[in-house]
């Protein structure tokens, strides 16, 4: 009974070749890798110290010394870059988990809980759904000040009603279903119908809407901190520095490449990914290939 | 001795429309080791009864009279933790769709694993207990089926393994719910087979819910004939099928398919309708479409019992 385990395995191995053989998947796979791995070696790969201040380089354009230039006060772009990866790639990984669990458990006491508490947690949803994104973040700022934990609460609160929603529809639909009603007959307690019955139904897809919301994700922090809403300087972000460039971006448009490109990988990198993902496991789609 | 004695059972639902009595004071038992069999049409309680049974009545559903005693335990004072543990342990049951009992996305030893989490044994006396169950079912090679997700088996297959399932924890008292409704008549018989060997192995007793006369009479000791919430007739299966003494079971037997004598185009039904169970007549609950009727029928009749054990709720049951 027991041999089937390692068959299990290679069951687990083919989606991944299966991404690999769509070009965009494997395209995105690269450009992921490629940010993650820029990100997770940022001090290897760059010589510079990210907020290392050095007023006789500054304006620099893109040489061998400094690969992507450097900014107005002398710091090297590059170095600025990879460490500005970090900070977007963990508020991505950070806040789309958080949203995740705070999500499925809100989605789940939703559309397993009484019908009045139901109403009053769609109600909710809908009424911070309401709010555009920006707003949002500027209302909370206002409030708490600019920082990254001002940005992993902004993206918690716009991620979150979509994915309770979605758990909230399909844990009804479950709800009812035979094998809850036979769970239940057999003397199983309501928490474990919620974890071993109802979850493992309804959070393959939540997962794959969830990885093609990290370039979103990334985006608001961006935004955020293009704006000033989100890290504070002198702290490397790809919005902030597409910020430092954009004064500047007739005479040194280097600054507003370095911040801008990095961006656009990920996001293309992240959004190839997820829809790659969406093609190879939603069963609706396989008759196709 | 009797595990499953219900007495007088009163289950009303609050809808809209008003108050619905689903059942109105049913009683019958289930004597130890015996299969009884619940027959009637759609609608006439016996999915309420089996849900009051189990304490698992929608939200808008309550149990306002009688009780319902299980092993010498009044189910219908016991809290709901208590009840839990009874579920799956003591009382199983095997629903009717095998299609949609067993969770898609676990494997069947897992889910066989789940049932046993109150066992105290250790993985690996589950896993070896769920082996040795699938095997008493005769699903081929269940070392591997065990490892199976349940859109790798056939229907039949499934309503085995959930046959399985419901007997794992060798329980008292077995509900089966139209097991072989959703099945082709060749796997009904080979279902009702298995189910009838288990029961001996196991000794339990089963209360077997169908509308189909034949496998009713095939697999059952007792029968309890059923009409818009109230039990109008119980008794042996003999007793029942060869000398039905309330209008309805007659009627009913009548109108069984296979035993028409000759070749028909159209089958004998009976005519009228069930009563709207929100203005429940007063009177006999069959009295609107009875060809018997007297002017007696306008009050409730009495259970009257006729010969050894069986009981007919008609005025006119000793006479018929």
């Amino acid at each position: 009974m027991f041999a089937a385990a390692s068959e299990d395995r290679r069951q687990w191995l083919k989606p991944l070749v299966r991404i690999l053989r769509e070009p965009l998947g494997a395209l995105g796979i690269a450009l992921v890798i490629l940010m993650v791995g820029g990100a997770a070696l940022a001090d290897f790969l760059s010589a510079f110290e990210p907020n290392k201040i050095s007023p006789r380089d500054r304006f620099q354009g893109p040489s061998l010394t400094h690969l992507l230039g450097t900014d107005q006060l002398g710091r090297d772009l590059f170095s600025r870059v990879l460490h500005g990866g970090r900070i977007a790639l963990s508020v991505a990984l950070f806040a789309t988990a958080a949203s995740l669990i705070i999500g499925i458990v809100l989605g789940l006491i939703a559309g397993y809980g009484p019908r009045w508490l139901d109403n009053l947690m769609i109600l909710l949803f809908d009424s911070i759904k309401s709010f555009p994104t920006v707003m949002l973040a500027l209302a909370l700022v206002t409030l708490f000040g600019p920082s990254l934990t001002a940005v992993v609460v902004v993206v918690v609160l716009v991620n979150v009603p979509g994915y309770a929603r979605i758990i909230r529809t399909q844990t009804l639909a479950l709800k009812t279903s035979e094998f809850v009603t036979a769970a239940q007959s057999m003397g199983a307690s309501t928490a474990r119908i919620l974890r071993h019955h109802i979850m493992p139904n309804v959070i393959g897809p939540l997962l794959i809407l969830a990885s093609m919301d990290i370039p979103v994700v990334i985006a608001i922090e961006a935004g955020m901190s293009f704006l000033g809403l989100g890290v504070r300087p002198p702290t490397p972000s790809w919005g902030a520095i597409l910020n430092d460039g954009f004064t500047a971006i007739r005479d040194t448009p280097w600054i507003a490449i370095a911040g801008g490109l990095p961006i656009i990988l990920t996001t293309l990198g992240f959004t190839f990914l997820g829809e790659t993902l969406r093609d190879v496991f939603d069963p609706r789609l396989k008759a196709r290939g | 001795m009797t595990v499953l004695t219900i007495k007088d059972l009163n289950v009303t639902f609050s809808t809209e429309g008003g108050d619905l009595r689903a059942l109105r004071d049913v009683s019958f038992e289930v004597p130890e080791r015996r299969i009884v069999g619940i027959v009637g049409e759609s609608g006439c309680g016996k999915s309420t009864l089996i849900n009051a049974i189990l304490g698992l009545l929608a939200d808008n559903g309550r149990i306002d009279g009688g009780s319902i005693l299980f092993e010498g335990q009044e189910l219908t004072a016991l809290s709901a933790p208590k009840m839990r543990d009874l579920r799956g342990q003591r009382i199983s049951t095997v629903f009717q769709d095998p299609m949609g009992a067993l969770n898609p996305v676990l494997s069947v030893g897992r889910q066989m694993q789940n049932i046993q989490y109150r066992s105290g044994l250790s993985r690996a006396e589950k896993d070896a207990r769920s082996v040795d169950m699938l095997r008493l079912v005769r699903i081929p090679d269940p070392e591997h089926a065990w490892a199976r997700y349940p859109h790798e088996f056939s229907g039949g297959m499934k309503q085995r393994i959930a046959i399985a399932m419901a007997l794992m924890m060798e329980p008292a008292l077995l509900i089966a719910d139209e097991p072989t409704t959703a099945l082709d008549a060749t796997l009904e018989v080979a279902t009702i087979e298995l189910l009838q060997d288990l029961q001996q192995q196991i000794g339990c007793s089963v209360l077997f819910i169908s509308h189909h006369l034949g496998v009713i009479a095939e697999l059952c000791d007792d029968v309890v004939v059923m009409y818009a919430g109230e039990v109008v007739e119980r008794g042996t299966t003999r007793q029942v099928f060869n000398t039905p003494r309330h209008p309805y079971s007659i009627r009913l037997l009548e109108c069984d398919p296979a035993r028409q004598a000759e070749r028909t185009r159209n089958l004998p039904t009976i005519p009228g309708e069930i009563p709207d169970l929100r203005r429940r007549p007063q009177g006999c609950i069959f009295a609107n479409r009875c060809d018997r009727k007297v002017a007696a029928c306008d009050e409730l009749p009495p259970d009257v019992a006729v010969g050894d054990g069986q009981v007919a709720r008609c005025i006119l049951a000793e006479a018929v």
